[in-house]
C-alpha cells in the first residue's frame, strides 16, 4: 500500500513489470520488493528445503528470502534478490523453487515431513547403499531442494572488468562514508566511494531524521553533489565491494545494466572491478537481526529497519495493521514513523521491562514477547506472552528487531577474527584485521548518526595521516545522537520451529540438536546444519545461531567462536569475474603472415599454443585429410614443398659471452661452431630431463640466433633470463626475441635449391651452402637470411625475411613450388615427414625423458658443464633397461597404430605389471606405405627386430609390432646433403 | 597481491611468473656432493612464515626478483633484483 | 623480376572511432632494440650524437613523434623512427625489431577509461604523465604503453597479435561508449 507524501521514488514515472506473469505497477526508484509490497503482494518465494511460503525479510542485499529469477530465456538470472533489483519497464520476474505455482506448491509436503528432515538428515539417511547416492538420492534431493536454476543456455550478455586506483577507498556511502569521503576529498586525496545502493546516503535514505538541519537524505544528496563535482573523486554506486585482498586490493561488482531494459549487445551488464587503494575506510554499516520465535517466517514478518525503509524510502506501508517486536530502542522508530504516516500501529512488544518510550498513540507491551504467528500464506495474527498472560493481536505486518550486527565481513577476508562487544551484543572488527583498512561508523559499532558522522571524519583523518596528507577542516553537521540501548534476546522459548537461517531453513532446534550430537564447534555446527551456507551467507542468522550454540553448550559467545566470512560479500557471477575472457578474449590469437593465404587455400587451421597453423591444404578432388597429407608429403620427398615455420621461437643473442651462455644452456658445444654454420642443440632442465631442442646459427663471432620449438619459446626465453640474471650475472650477453621480426619458411625437397635460385640475388650451390650453412641473402631485393637445415631429411632450407614481406614471399614460394609440381604443406605432412626421419617433437620430449632416453646421450658434452648435466648422470637415469626411443611398425594382421597405446612383450598379458613402454607419435608413411610410429620401449634399440605387442585399451586395438630404427627414411642421411 | 618491482614499481601480481624458493640462485658446483644437488633441485622448505622466493616480471621488465614475504600474513617485506642479490652474495 | 610487397598487419582494421576514443594504426618507421654494453652513458651519448635523443630512465621516454626512445625493459631500450646509426653498435647491442611489433595510437577523452578495462596499471595522468612508459599487460598480451600526449597513448604489441590487440581494444571502447 502506497503512503501519500512519503518516499524518494519518482511518482511522475510509472513503471510496469511482471511477477509470475502478472503485471504490476510501480515507480522509478522502486525495487521489485517495494513495488510488490505496494501492490500488497507479500508471498514472494518458497523456502529452500521445506518449501515454506516466504515474504521479504529485509530491504537490502542481505535478503535471505525473496530470491527470484529475473528475465527470461538465455538472459534469465536466478537468485536475484527482490530487495536490490530495481524495476524497469518490461522487467519479468519469476518465483523459483515452487511447483506448480508459488501459491500452491506441491513440494510443501516436505514441510509436513519436517520431523524427519532435521539437521544432519542427509548424512544420516543417505548413507547406504553407496551406489544409490549418485543414481537416486542426489538427483531427487536436488530437484526438491534448491534455489533458482540456470537457463542452460549460453550467456549472451556482455560483461566487463576494469582496474581502478585511489589513495582512499571508502566502502559504503552512508553518513560515515560520506563524511570520510568528504574529508579526504577536500584534503586533496584521490578518493573512490563505492556503495551497493543506487544512490549515496545509506540509512539516511530510510530514516526520518535531520542532518545539518535538513532531511538526512537531502543532506546526503548535497554531499554527493559536492563529491561528484570534484576531479579527485569517483563515485561508484550500484557497486558492491565484495572482497578485501593482499596489498590493498579490493574486488567490487558494479551492476551496470541490471536496472534498465537491455538495449544492445554491447552495454556491459556488470563490471568486475579490481581496485587498488592505499588506504580504505570501511563504512559498511550494520544489519538488523531478527528474533527467533515459532513460525517467525510468515510473509509479513520483517526486520523493523526494513519496514521503516519501505515507508520512508519507497513510500510503502508493508501492512495496514503494523506491530513491532523488539529488544531495543531503535525499533520504536518504526512504530513512530508508521503512526506519523497514518498507518495503524496495533502494538509494540518490547521484551524489556524497563523500556521508557513516553506517551505513544499505540499500545506498548513491556516485558512481553511474541511467541507465535498465525495466518495461511501470510501473516494474519501474532500471539504474545505478556506479564499478565497470553494475548492474540491481529496484524499483517510484524516489524522485528533483535538489535544490529556491524557489517564486519570485509575485515574477515584476510583471516581477521572480529571481537565480541558485550555492550552492543555484537561483533566488531578487530584492530588491523586488514592492513590499511580503517573501520568506521556502524560497522565499527557506532550506532548514532552523530557518532557515525564524527567517526567518518576521524577515520579519514587517520587515513590521510597514513597518506602523509594535511587534513582540510570539515565541519560536523548536527545530527541525532540517540544512544543505542538493547537487552539481548535471540530466541523466544517455546515449542515449534523458530527460524534462524531463513534461506537454508535452519531452526533453533536444529542448532540445539547439533550441539546435543556434539557438533560444538561453530564450523562443525555450520556444516552439520547448513546454517549460513547459502547465497546470503547467513548475514541475518550467524550471530543468533552462534548465541544459541553458546547457550546450548553452556559457553559464552566469545568462547564459542566466530563465523568466518569469506569473499565475496554478495554473490558475484562467474561471467563478471571472467569478463573479457569469453570467446576470442580467452587467449591472444597469433597469426602468421601466411595465415590469410592459408585460409584462402581452404586449410583447416589448428592451434599450436597461441598460434594458428594450417593442418593441410585440401584439393577439390580429395575426400579425406590423409589424401591431402600424403600428397603434400610427396611434394617434399619428390619435388619441393613450402611450409611456414615462423612460429618457432627465434632469439637473437649477442655479446662476448654469448658462446659461453650457449655452452651452458645446451648440452653440446657451441663455442666451437664456425661463423656461417648452424648446429642442432639439446637443452635440459636442471633435473636432467630434456626441456627443448632446436637449432642455433652463428651469424658472427659474438652473434647467434637460437631457435626454439613453438611451444617452448616462452619457457626458453625465461630460462635464458634466469641463467643470465640468477646464475651468471657477470656474463656480458644480451638477447631479445626476434620471433615476430622474421617470417620464416621451410623450402624442402630435391628441387628446393632450384626454387630458391629463382628468387635469390646470388645463386646458391653446395660449396658455399652445404648442409647446416647459414648467412644473409638478398631475396627479391629484400635483406633476408637463409639456413640450410632440414626437419624432413630432404635437401632443404629455411628462408627468413622481415615479417612485412612474409605474406608476399609465401605467395611467391607457393606459386613457384606449384610450378615445379610441388606446393604448400601443412602440419600433418610436417609431422609425417619428421616421424619418417625419426625427428623428435614435444610428443617425445614431454618432460619425462632424458637425452639418454631419446638416443642423444652422446650430445651431452663431456668437456664442459651445462644445465642438467650433473642430475642427468644420476644412476637410474642412464640404465640400459630404461624406456628408450625406438621406431615401431605393425607387422601382424592389424595394421593400425595409435599414439598412447602401451607396449608389452609379444605373448605377455596386457596388464599394468607387464607394461614396457608406450607409443608417442604415429603416422601413415606414404614412403613406406605403412603405419609407422615412435615410442619408448624398455631396453630401446637393443631390441631392434623383436616382435612386441601394442595395446590401446582406450580404442580397443591390439597390434603386433616390430621394433626398428626410428629413422625410417634415408637412414644414411644422403638426401639431406644431396 | 602486489609486488614492488625494483625497476617498475608497484605492480599487480598478474604480471609476474612464480618460480619457487630462492634456493635456485645457489647452483652447486658440477662436482658437488649428491646431497647438495638433491637440496638444490628437489628439497624445499614449506614454511608457515617468512620465505624467500624467485618471481619473474615476465609481463613487465623481464627482471627476476627475490621476494621476501610471509606465507601466513602475506606481508611482503622486501623485493630485490636477483642480479643484485646474486652480486651481493646475499643469498643465504 | 619479383617484387615483395610490404604489409602492415593492422592498418586494414583501423581506424576505429567509438565514443570518445579513436584507435589508429601507427607507422613508426624503424624500431631498434638497444641494450647498452657495460656503460649505458656511452650508449646514451652515442644515441644523442646520432639521433638527438638520450637514453631514458626506467619508465620514461625521450624525444617526440619523429624520433623517440622508450625504456623497454630491464637493460633494453627501443628507438623509434630513424634507421640506427652504425655508431650505436660500438656502445651497445643493436637488433632490428621494425617488423616485430605493431603499433596503435589510442586517443581521445575516453582513452584512460578504455585502457582501465585492459591494463592493470594506474594510467591517469597524475600517475602516468606525458612521456611515461611501461611494459605491462593488455588483457593477456605483453605490451609497451607510452603516454605520448595529454589524451593520447601509443601501444606496441607483438605483430602476430595485431588482431587480438584490435579486438580487445574495440571491445573496451564499445563497453565504455555504451555507458554514456
Amino acid at each position: 500500500m502506497r503512503v501519500a507524501g512519503k518516499g524518494l521514488i519518482d511518482r511522475t514515472k510509472p513503471v510496469r513489470f511482471t511477477f509470475d506473469g502478472k503485471s504490476y505497477g510501480g515507480f522509478q526508484g522502486d525495487t521489485v520488493a517495494s513495488a510488490l509490497l505496494a501492490n500488497e503482494v507479500r508471498l514472494m518465494a518458497r523456502s529452500f528445503k521445506y518449501h515454506r511460503p516466504r515474504g521479504v525479510l529485509t530491504a537490502g542485499s542481505e535478503e535471505p528470502n525473496a530470491l527470484m529469477t529475473a528475465g527470461v530465456g538465455a538472459q534469465a538470472e536466478p537468485n536475484v534478490r527482490a530487495t536490490t533489483q530495481e524495476i524497469y519497464e518490461g522487467l519479468k520476474m519469476r518465483s523459483q523453487n515452487a511447483f506448480p505455482s508459488l501459491a500452491f506448491d506441491l513440494m510443501a509436503i516436505n514441510d509436513l515431513a519436517a520431523p524427519f528432515l532435521g539437521a544432519g538428515f542427509y548424512y544420516k539417511t543417505f548413507m547406504w547403499p553407496r551406489r544409490f547416492w549418485e543414481a537416486l538420492y542426489e538427483p531427487v534431493i536436488r530437484r526438491a531442494a534448491g534455489l533458482g536454476g540456470l537457463s542452460g543456455k549460453s550467456n549472451p550478455d556482455p560483461y566487463e572488468k576494469a582496474f581502478a586506483f585511489c589513495d582512499l577507498l571508502v566502502i559504503g556511502g552512508g553518513p560515515t562514508g560520506l563524511m570520510a569521503a568528504l574529508t579526504a576529498a577536500r584534503s586533496g586525496a584521490d578518493v573512490i566511494i563505492a556503495d551497493e545502493d543506487t544512490r549515496l546516503g545509506g540509512r539516511l535514505l530510510a530514516e526520518v531524521e535531520t542532518v545539518g538541519h535538513k532531511a538526512g537524505h537531502a543532506w546526503a544528496a548535497e554531499v554527493a553533489a559536492e563529491l561528484d563535482g570534484m576531479d579527485n573523486v569517483r563515485i561508484m554506486t550500484r557497486t558492491t565491494v565484495t572482497g578485501a585482498y593482499d596489498g590493498g586490493m579490493y574486488a567490487a561488482l558494479e551492476r551496470v545494466n541490471h536496472h534498465r531494459p537491455r538495449r544492445d549487445s554491447i552495454t556491459p551488464l556488470e563490471c568486475f572491478w579490481r581496485i587498488h587503494a592505499k588506504q580504505t575506510v570501511l563504512a559498511a554499516g550494520a544489519q538488523e537481526r531478527p528474533i527467533a520465535f515459532q513460525n517467525n517466517d510468515r510473509p509479513g514478518i520483517m526486520t523493523a529497519g526494513a519496514v521503516r525503509a519501505y515507508l520512508n524510502r519507497w513510500g510503502v506501508a508493508p501492512g495496514k495493521h503494523v506491530t513491532v517486536f523488539a529488544n531495543n530502542d531503535d525499533a520504536h522508530r518504526t512504530a513512530r514513523d508508521m503512526a506519523a504516516a497514518g498507518v495503524h500501529v496495533a502494538a509494540v512488544i518490547d521484551s524489556r521491562h524497563d523500556t521508557d518510550v513516553g506517551n505513544t498513540p499505540y499500545r506498548v507491551f513491556k516485558g512481553a514477547q511474541v511467541c507465535g504467528s498465525g495466518g495461511r500464506k501470510e501473516l494474519e495474527s501474532i500471539q504474545i506472552r505478556t506479564t499478565t498472560g497470553m494475548e492474540a493481536i491481529q496484524t499483517d505486518c510484524l516489524a522485528v528487531s533483535g538489535g544490529w550486527n556491524p557489517a564486519v565481513h570485509l575485515t574477515c577476508h584476510m583471516n581477521g577474527r572480529p571481537t565480541w562487544r558485550a555492550d552492543i551484543q555484537a561483533f566488531v572488527p578487530s584492530e588491523g584485521a586488514v592492513p590499511g583498512m580503517i573501520p568506521a561508523g556502524a560497522c565499527n559499532g557506532v550506532f548514532s548518526t552523530s557518532g557515525c558522522l564524527a567517526s567518518g571524519v576521524e577515520a579519514a583523518t587517520k587515513a590521510l595521516a597514513a597518506l602523509d596528507r594535511k587534513v582540510a577542516l570539515v565541519e560536523l553537521p548536527d545530527a541525532d545522537d540517540v544512544p543505542y540501548k538493547m537487552t539481548p534476546l535471540w530466541a523466544v522459548a517455546g515449542k515449534g520451529r523458530a527460524w534462524l537461517d531463513f534461506q537454508n531453513d535452519v531452526s533453533v532446534k536444529d542448532i540445539k540438536q547439533a550441539a546435543q550430537e556434539n557438533f560444538r564447534s561453530v564450523e562443525h555446527m555450520k556444516r552439520y546444519t547448513t546454517q549460513g551456507m547459502a547465497t546470503d551467507q547467513g548475514k541475518s542468522s550467524n550471530v543468533a545461531s552462534l548465541a544459541i550454540l553458546a547457550d546450548a553448550t553452556g559457553r559464552g559467545i566469545p568462547e564459542t567462536g566466530t563465523t568466518t566470512f569469506r569473499p565475496p560479500y554478495t554473490p558475484v557471477s562467474i561471467a563478471a569475474m571472467g569478463a573479457g575472457a569469453q570467446g576470442k578474449g580467452f587467449a591472444p590469437q597469433r597469426f602468421t603472415t601466411s595465415h590469410e593465404q592459408s585460409v584462402q587455400m581452404g586449410a583447416p587451421m589448428i592451434e599450436a599454443g597461441l598460434w594458428y597453423r594450417p593442418s593441410y591444404f585440401p584439393r577439390d578432388s580429395e575426400k579425406h585429410w590423409r589424401q591431402s597429407c600424403d600428397r603434400e608429403v610427396g611434394y617434399v620427398r619428390g619435388t619441393v614443398g613450402v611450409c611456414d615455420v615462423s612460429t618457432l621461437g627465434k632469439i637473437d643473442i649477442q655479446g662476448q659471452d654469448a658462446a659461453a651462455l650457449l655452452d651452458f644452456v645446451y648440452t653440446n658445444m657451441f663455442s666451437t661452431l664456425k661463423v656461417g654454420r648452424v648446429r642442432y642443440g639439446l637443452m635440459l632442465r636442471e633435473d636432467g630431463f630434456v626441456m627443448d631442442d632446436g637449432t642455433c646459427a652463428r651469424l658472427g663471432d659474438t652473434h647467434f640466433v637460437m631457435t626454439t620449438t613453438t611451444a617452448a619459446a616462452g619457457a626458453v626465453m625465461r630460462h635464458l633470463e634466469f641463467v643470465t640474471q640468477c646464475l651468471h650475472p657477470e656474463w656480458q650477453v644480451s638477447f631479445t626475441s626476434v620471433t615476430e621480426q622474421w617470417a620464416q619458411f621451410a623450402v624442402a625437397g630435391p628441387k628446393s635449391r632450384d626454387l630458391l635460385n629463382g628468387l635469390l640475388k646470388d645463386r646458391i650451390g653446395d660449396e658455399r651452402w652445404p648442409f647446416m650453412a647459414c648467412g644473409p641473402v638478398s631475396v627479391a631485393g629484400v635483406a633476408g637470411r637463409l639456413f640450410r637445415i632440414s626437419f624432413s631429411g630432404e635437401h632443404a632450407y629455411e628462408i627468413a625475411v622481415p615479417s612485412r614481406y612474409g605474406a608476399s614471399l609465401f605467395a611467391e614460394l607457393v606459386k613457384r613450388a606449384e610450378a615445379m609440381e610441388g606446393g604448400a604443406y601443412g602440419m600433418e605432412a610436417l609431422n609425417v615427414l619428421r616421424i619418417e626421419k625419426g625427428h623428435i617433437t614435444h610428443s617425445e620430449i614431454h618432460g619425462r625423458t632424458t637425452a639418454f632416453d631419446i638416443g642423444m646421450a652422446r650430445m651431452v658434452s663431456a668437456k664442459k658443464d651445462c644445465v642438467g648435466k650433473t642430475m642427468a648422470a644420476r644412476p637410474g637415469l642412464v640404465e640400459e633397461d630404461r624406456e628408450r626411443l625406438v621406431g615401431l611398425r605393425p607387422v601382424g594382421d592389424v595394421k593400425a597404430l595409435n599414439a598412447g597405446a602401451h607396449l608389452f612383450a609379444h605373448k605377455a598379458d596386457a596388464v599394468r605389471q607387464n607394461d614396457q613402454g608406450y607409443v608417442t607419435s604415429v603416422a601413415f608413411s606414404p614412403s613406406l606405405q605403412s603405419m609407422i610410429g615412435l615410442g619408448f620401449l624398455k631396453g630401446g634399440l637393443a631390441r631392434e627386430g623383436e616382435i612386441i605387442r601394442a595395446v590401446d585399451h582406450l580404442r580397443g586395438y591390439d597390434t603386433e609390432l616390430e621394433v626398428c630404427s626410428p629413422v625410417f627414411v634415408d637412414p644414411e642421411g644422403e638426401r639431406v646433403r644431396g | 597481491m602486489r609486488i614492488n618491482c625494483p625497476i617498475c614499481g608497484d605492480r599487480d601480481r598478474r604480471e609476474f611468473y612464480y618460480q619457487g624458493a630462492a634456493v635456485a640462485l645457489d647452483r652447486p658446483a658440477p662436482d658437488a656432493a649428491e646431497t647438495s644437488w638433491d637440496d638444490y633441485v628437489h628439497l624445499r622448505d614449506n614454511p608457515a612464515g617468512p620465505t624467500r622466493e624467485l618471481w619473474h616480471h615476465e609481463g613487465g621488465c623481464s627482471a627476476w626478483v627475490v621476494v621476501a614475504r610471509d606465507t601466513v600474513s602475506h606481508e611482503i617485506f622486501d623485493v630485490v633484483l636477483a642480479v643484485d642479490a646474486k652480486t651481493r652474495g646475499a643469498t643465504a | 623480376m619479383v617484387e615483395l610487397k610490404a604489409l602492415n598487419p593492422i592498418e586494414r582494421k583501423l581506424p576505429l572511432s567509438i565514443g570518445g576514443a579513436l584507435l589508429e594504426a601507427l607507422d613508426l618507421g624503424a624500431l631498434t632494440s638497444l641494450s647498452p654494453l657495460a656503460d649505458p652513458a656511452a650508449l646514451s651519448e652515442a644515441l644523442e650524437a646520432a639521433h638527438g635523443v638520450e637514453l631514458p630512465k626506467p619508465g620514461q621516454s625521450t624525444g617526440g613523434d619523429d624520433v623517440r626512445c622508450l625504456w623497454f625493459g630491464r637493460a633494453e631500450f627501443l628507438l623509434l623512427g630513424p634507421v640506427p646509426s652504425d655508431a650505436l653498435a660500438q656502445n651497445g647491442f643493436v637488433v632490428d625489431l621494425s617488423d616485430a611489433w605493431c603499433a596503435v595510437s589510442l586517443s581521445g577523452a575516453a582513452s584512460e577509461n578504455v585502457l582501465a578495462r585492459l591494463i592493470p596499471l594506474d594510467l591517469r595522468s597524475r600517475a602516468f604523465p606525458v612521456g611515461a612508459t611501461a611494459r605491462t599487460q593488455l588483457q593477456h598480451m605483453n605490451v609497451s604503453i607510452t603516454r605520448v600526449g595529454v589524451d593520447r597513448f601509443m601501444i606496441l604489441a607483438f605483430r602476430s597479435m595485431a588482431a587480438t590487440l584490435v579486438h580487445d581494444l574495440k571491445n573496451a571502447m564499445e563497453g565504455v561508449a555504451a555507458r554514456d
